[in-house]
């Protein structure tokens, strides 16, 4: 099951290290990773989206986080009310032909066309993870040259 | 002042009396400091040896154990030594030396990332990169490394911040959002635990290496006479509980004694303190204590509920939560009959081995060191079979008096951890128990002993093997020793060679009067016991076995 897992943290070098490593050193992959400053420039919190593949175990991990001196609370969204977005950047092909059909199905999921040049349209999209699904497989038919996803961020609701 | 000189006057504030460590390029600034500080230095043979020093120190008296070296491989050669305090919850700061800040990344010479290599090892790091941060730093480090569960801290300081200046700000109050250990237990868990221990039929007390920090012993006494409870101690918790009292039932787990294995498998109530239910203790989890349920004190959330699930778990300080969960306490269980059980485990199945005229039995051994030293000395071992039988045969009954690296299980701690212990001591007999291949892992400390007058007693149980190995290799490797012979060198001379004492022993009526000499004697001695060959320890529980599951136990 995949978990949602907020982290507050100092805002200082090594800490992300730190976080990483009690995930690495149990061979566990971190499916997507958020980090910035918060409205307190002196804190950061950390997003981690991770594949738990054995609750015990991420529970364990949990409070190995907690017990991190620079790391101030751990909130894991699962099982919690909470908001969640991912922005995604995409390149489709998209000759001039093609621009109005690319442009009615952006409109449909409120998605963005930000450039369009050389027959490449660079699309914005920010929405939940069952929205970003269906927006990639309308888009498939053009041609997906290029994604990138900024990973899942929450927030409680 | 200089990086380096307030790195001294932290050091004095906080109240550091001995060093132990290794000078090289990248701390020269702070050996040139050293030079004029009242702290004073151990130099070592070898950082590794610096480092179990300072970790020996500090488990023998409970004060931060302080260990430095330089950058590069001087760093690397701790990090064995971190690892150990770590495993085992020791107070330690470790500083280091780094290359120039600027130079940081650039592969320079004896350039080490520590930090990077010691995340996992320690329970904090620093890397120091602006000689303003550099007191509130060491303020830090030392606070972490001593509360909470206690761990190694280490300071990396790059050279040109020992060098660089700044005003000399003494933070007097340390306060970090992020590290805010739990004192206090819980009082609705403490009294959910005390009705269970009311109602229990059958309860057994199980401590560790927390009650030794927390100082809980005399809480632990209070408990377990005050309410008739037997007591089963992991290797780490000898100590916390005397050894020679009547509700002591000893070591528990893969060479404990067969009473407190049944004791612990057979109770319905353990009341868990400072322990985490290390795989050496459970053996096979699935079958660990199937009718108990379980009271888990400790001051750290991560142990509890690691390796088995806790029924009444409380996060606090062991000594806090003992007391007030006395208090607590209305009814006492009635555990006559159950003492009775247990008394006749411990009739039908003692500790025992076979005596030999002729050959000296390693049991023996530390059997004539208990009684020559009327069980008052601080017994600091190896890893391997000389430590499991110095848990055994030696009865330890006050903390901090049995020093053994547990978690890590590392060879060649004792003897540089036997010269902190005396330090920290100086009034007490420190004797290591040690193996024949312990001894030669850190065998270059001779000279430091020597040189700064550090009378510790080696007694090298020389079997002519790695006990241990070996001993797993005869049971379930079919005999087949491989790696396990050893050659070894004439320890008598190398010990002279150095300017220490050395007495062969090879005969049983030789071993107590040696044993009584190299107590007279002012300077370290090694004393070289051939013992039997091939003596095994037991009772042993195989790896994945339940614990009453003991082979040569008399199970």
């Amino acid at each position: 099951m995949k978990h949602i897992i907020s982290v507050l943290v100092e805002n200082k070098f090594g800490v992300l290290a730190r976080i990483a490593g009690l995930f690495s050193a149990r061979g566990y992959n971190i499916s997507s990773l958020a980090v910035s400053e918060t409205q307190d420039d002196a804190l950061s919190c950390m997003t981690i989206v991770v594949e738990a593949e054995d609750e015990k175990i991420l529970e364990q991990i949990k409070k190995q986080l907690n017990r991190l001196v620079d790391v101030l609370t751990v909130t894991d969204f699962t099982k919690k009310e909470h908001i969640e977005r991912e922005l995604i950047l995409a390149k489709v092909s998209c000759p001039a032909k093609n621009k109005t059909k690319l442009e009615s199905i952006l409109d449909k999921f409120q998605a963005k066309m930000i450039q369009h040049k050389g027959g490449i349209a660079a699309i914005e999209f920010v929405g939940q993870q069952q929205e970003i699904k269906q927006l990639l497989h309308e888009l498939e038919q053009f041609g997906i040259r290029e994604l990138v996803r900024t990973g899942r961020i929450a927030i409680a609701s | 002042m200089t990086g380096a000189q307030i790195l001294f006057e932290c050091l004095e504030r906080e109240g550091v009396q001995i060093m132990f460590g290794y000078p090289g390029g990248a701390v020269l600034p702070i050996f040139d400091k050293l030079y004029d500080s009242k702290i004073r230095f151990i130099l070592t043979r070898h950082e590794q040896a610096a480092a179990h020093a300072a970790d020996g120190y500090a488990r023998a008296t409970g004060k931060v154990g302080v260990c430095i070296a330089t950058s590069g491989p001087g760093a690397t050669n701790l990090t064995t030594g971190i690892a150990n305090a770590y495993m085992d919850s020791i107070p330690m700061v470790a500083i280091t030396g780094q290359v120039k800040t600027f130079l940081i990344g650039n592969d320079a010479f004896q350039e080490a990332d520590i930090t990077g290599v010691t995340r996992s090892i320690s329970k904090h790091n620093y890397l120091v990169k602006d000689v303003k941060t550099l007191a509130l730093t060491i303020r830090e480090a030392f606070h972490i490394a001593s509360t909470g569960r206690p761990g190694p801290v280490l300071i990396d300081i790059p050279v040109d911040v020992q060098q660089a200046e700044c005003d000399f700000l003494w933070p007097e109050e340390v306060s970090m959002r992020g590290y805010k250990p739990t004192y206090f237990g819980h009082p609705g868990q403490i009294k959910k635990a005390a009705k269970l221990i009311s109602g229990s039929k059958k309860p057994i007390l199980f401590i560790g290496g927390g009650v030794i920090t927390s100082q809980a012993h005399q809480e632990i006494k209070g408990l377990a006479e005050a309410l008739q409870v037997p007591v089963v101690m992991t290797m780490m918790g000898l100590g916390g509980f005397p050894g020679t009292h009547e509700l002591s039932l000893g070591m528990v787990g893969m060479h404990g004694t067969a009473y407190a294995n049944h004791g612990i498998m057979e109770s319905d109530l353990i009341i868990a303190v400072g322990v985490r239910f290390d795989d050496r203790v459970t053996g096979r989890v699935s079958a660990f204590a199937p009718c108990a349920r379980i009271i888990h004190i400790d001051i750290d959330p991560t142990s509890i509920a690691k390796n088995v699930k806790a029924d009444v778990p409380i996060v606090g300080d062991a000594k806090n939560i003992l007391g007030q969960l006395l208090e607590e306490i209305k009814k006492k269980p009635d555990t006559q009959k159950w003492l009775e059980q247990i008394h006749e485990w411990k009739a039908r199945h003692p500790l025992r081995y076979q005596h030999h005229d002729n050959k000296i039995k390693p049991q023996f051994v530390i059997e004539q060191i208990y009684e020559a030293t009327k069980g008052e000395a601080i017994i600091v071992t190896e890893v391997g079979q000389n430590q499991m039988w110095s848990c055994q045969w030696y009865k330890y009954d006050k903390p901090r008096t049995f020093i053994s690296s547990g978690g890590l299980g590392t060879m060649g701690f004792g003897f540089p951890a036997a010269m902190g212990v005396k330090l920290g001591c100086p009034e007490r007999t420190v004797f290591d128990i040690a193996g024949d291949g312990s001894i030669q892992m850190n065998i270059q400390e001779l000279m430091t002993v020597v040189c700064n007058k550090i009378p510790v007693k080696v007694a090298i149980l020389n079997n002519g093997y790695l006990g241990m190995v070996r001993q797993w290799q005869e049971l379930f490797y079919k005999k087949r020793y491989s790696q396990t012979k050893l050659c070894n060198p004439d320890f008598v001379r190398v010990a002279e060679a150095y300017g220490a004492v050395g007495i062969r022993v090879e005969k049983t009526e030789e071993v107590r009067p040696a044993i009584e000499k190299a107590l007279k004697i002012d300077n370290a001695v090694f004393l070289d016991f051939l013992v039997e060959e091939e003596e095994n320890v037991y009772p042993m529980v195989p790896a994945g076995e339940a614990i009453n599951r003991m082979i040569g136990g008399m199970a």
